[in-house]
């Protein structure tokens, strides 16, 4: 949608190039500064990962790094529990989006295709969700875990990270499998297959696309999450990446270099993630939004 | 084919466990949160029930300046209609109106989105540093020297220093909606509106403005229930310190339950929070319905 929006506006801009005369300078130096603006930070960031305290105290916390310690990497990596976060946050985020995927397709499919009565209700009750602040549900969720004794476990993040992805997930998939003609189905079923067939093998890879928008939107929530995260889990063996490196840099007489390539190590996932699916992604963001 | 489609027991079998699991989750906890916060508990001992006095001490003799942090988010939630929406639209206008790399620009804005909160939080509170803060530093270097400051641990500068960070981080988020609704109006209008001699500013004034209004709609219940629900960036950067100038009323309610243990008097913040969002939404959306139909 967004690729053919791009196409369109050049062709637009093409045909009114002649009377279409922003005083071009000042607004790509306009847009420049922005862009310096929301990117600066990143290198900044990048730049102060490979510096050691001694550097940044002296004054050059903001340019070049004299030295490249690529030894803060090895360091964070290995001497502090970095890597097992980073296992941790691959684990609960892996888990969170396979099990959401399953309930979401199946919820889905049983809405648009299948015959029941209910099935408004339930999508409409589903959608309740994307109203609810996650606030509401803290407390009563860490009673419950408590009793349980599921606090510090994986499943105490995967559970409300699935339950949270469900609204916006059924919501993008209804809408792309509403779009999707019903003929295939129909033949394959003449040819005599069950409904768990039906679903599994001629459904769901028409619905990839959908899948995969679904995808990264709660890789993107479970990743960056941190409420849950904070407060679920204490044992530090078990915590994701957001909280570890929060508390990293919360001790006294942290060494900053060590800790600037943690934050470079629990980014570069999202935006490897973001540069591959960046139209997808901006397409999910406007598609959650006009439901809103 | 029909038959298949009825099949009561996938039909069960495929919805059941979201039902479950979203009930179980989502709507009970609610229920519960409504429950704990007639009470005064904390959290081990037996509770009592206190009716509706705790939503009495969220405002009438007031201690615990819950009511300066519902203040606190009400002004984030101003300049973010005020300042960070119109930066945002200007952008989108820019951008949908068709600029030589369009894409590059609209990807690179997206990306304060989708970085996480800590290390957003990480990376103000390095610039606003004292010592080695790129703030301060810029700052010397163009001789301004005197107005260097410890931005975050000031308790005159921490709130609106927080605030810029949290304005920054959701611009390109807001253009992004925008943009996708500037683009679905149709090239025709424009075409029209040239041939009656319009300029590119009447036109963003008179043609886009007007026809984004749907999108602008939610773009403001965004901003305003965003900074209500505001929590993550302010708990990384001061946790509401200093002495409480930064506190929003999702930082109180987080210390208020964790650190105070007062679980009744903390749910009927997160009530009141809920509340506070509905509300707003619906207020919000009865507004732009009306300006529509004028």
């Amino acid at each position: 949608m967004i690729r053919e929006m791009g196409q369109e506006s050049s062709r637009r801009y093409n045909r009114t190039k002649k009377r279409f005369r922003w005083p071009s300078f000042f607004l790509y130096l306009f847009l420049g500064i922005v862009t310096v603006i929301q990117v600066y930070p990143l290198i900044w960031l990048f730049l102060f990962s490979f510096k050691d305290n001694n550097e940044i105290y002296s004054g050059n916390a903001m340019g070049i790094p004299h030295i490249w310690r690529i030894s803060n990497y090895y360091t964070v990596m290995t001497g502090g529990n970095v890597g097992v976060y980073f296992g941790n946050s691959v684990i609960v985020t892996g888990i969170t989006i396979a099990v959401s995927t399953i309930l979401i397709t199946t919820s889905a499919y049983a809405i648009v295709r299948m015959h029941w009565k209910a099935k408004n209700i339930f999508l409409n009750y589903i959608l309740l969700g994307m109203m609810v602040p996650i606030h509401a549900t803290l407390l009563p969720m860490f009673i419950v875990l408590r009793n349980l004794n599921l606090l510090n476990s994986y499943l105490s993040l995967i559970l409300p990270y699935v339950v949270f992805a469900l609204p916006m997930g059924v919501f993008i998939m209804v809408g792309f499998m509403k779009n999707i003609p019903r003929e295939l189905e129909e033949s394959a079923c003449l040819d005599g297959c069950n409904i768990y067939q039906m679903f599994w093998r001629i459904a769901l890879p028409l619905v990839r696309p959908a899948i995969a928008t679904v995808a990264i939107f709660t890789f993107l929530s479970s990743w960056n999450e941190l409420m849950f995260a904070n407060t679920f889990i204490s044992n530090d063996s078990l915590k994701t990446l957001t909280v570890g490196i929060m508390a990293l840099s919360g001790q006294q007489g942290t060494a900053w270099g060590p800790i600037g390539a943690g934050l470079v190590i629990a980014t570069v996932p999202t935006l490897l993630i973001y540069f591959i699916f960046s139209d997808q992604l901006q397409k999910s963001v406007i598609a959650g939004a006009i439901k809103g | 084919m029909e038959k298949l489609l009825k099949d009561k027991k996938a039909i069960f079998l495929f919805t059941f466990p979201t039902f479950l699991l979203f009930t179980v989750i989502v709507v009970l906890p609610i229920f519960f949160s409504i429950h704990y916060s007639t009470l005064q508990w904390d959290g081990f001992s037996k509770s009592v029930f206190v009716g509706l006095s705790n939503y009495r001490s969220l405002f009438v003799d007031n201690t615990d300046g819950f009511v300066q942090s519902v203040v606190n988010s009400l002004v984030l939630a101003l300049i973010s209609v005020g300042i960070q929406l119109p930066i945002s639209l200007l952008l989108a206008l820019i951008l949908a109106r068709g600029v030589r790399g369009e894409r590059f620009f609209r990807t690179v804005y997206f990306i304060p989105v989708i970085i996480s909160t800590v290390v957003i939080g990480q990376l103000w509170m390095k610039i606003y540093n004292a010592d080695y803060g790129m703030l301060n530093i810029v700052l010397r270097a163009l001789g301004l020297g005197k107005y260097a400051n410890a931005w975050l641990a000031d308790t005159r500068t921490a709130l609106a220093s927080v605030f810029i960070a949290m304005l920054w981080q959701y611009i390109g988020y807001h253009m992004l909606l925008m943009y996708a609704g500037a683009k679905s109006i149709s090239p025709d209008i424009y075409e029209a509106a040239r041939i009656d001699g319009a300029s590119e500013t009447q036109m963003a004034f008179r043609i886009t403005i007007p026809l984004m209004k749907p999108i602008l709609c939610v773009c403001v219940i965004f901003a305003v229930t965003g900074s209500f629900k505001a929590f993550d960036l302010i708990y990384v950067m001061t946790g509401g310190g200093p002495l409480h100038a930064t506190e929003v009323p999702t930082t109180l309610m987080y210390t208020t339950i964790f650190s105070r243990y007062q679980y009744g008097y903390g749910s009927a913040m997160a009530i009141f929070i809920i509340a506070e969002c509905l509300v707003c939404t619906v207020v919000i959306q009865k507004l732009f319905n009306r300006n529509a139909e004028d």
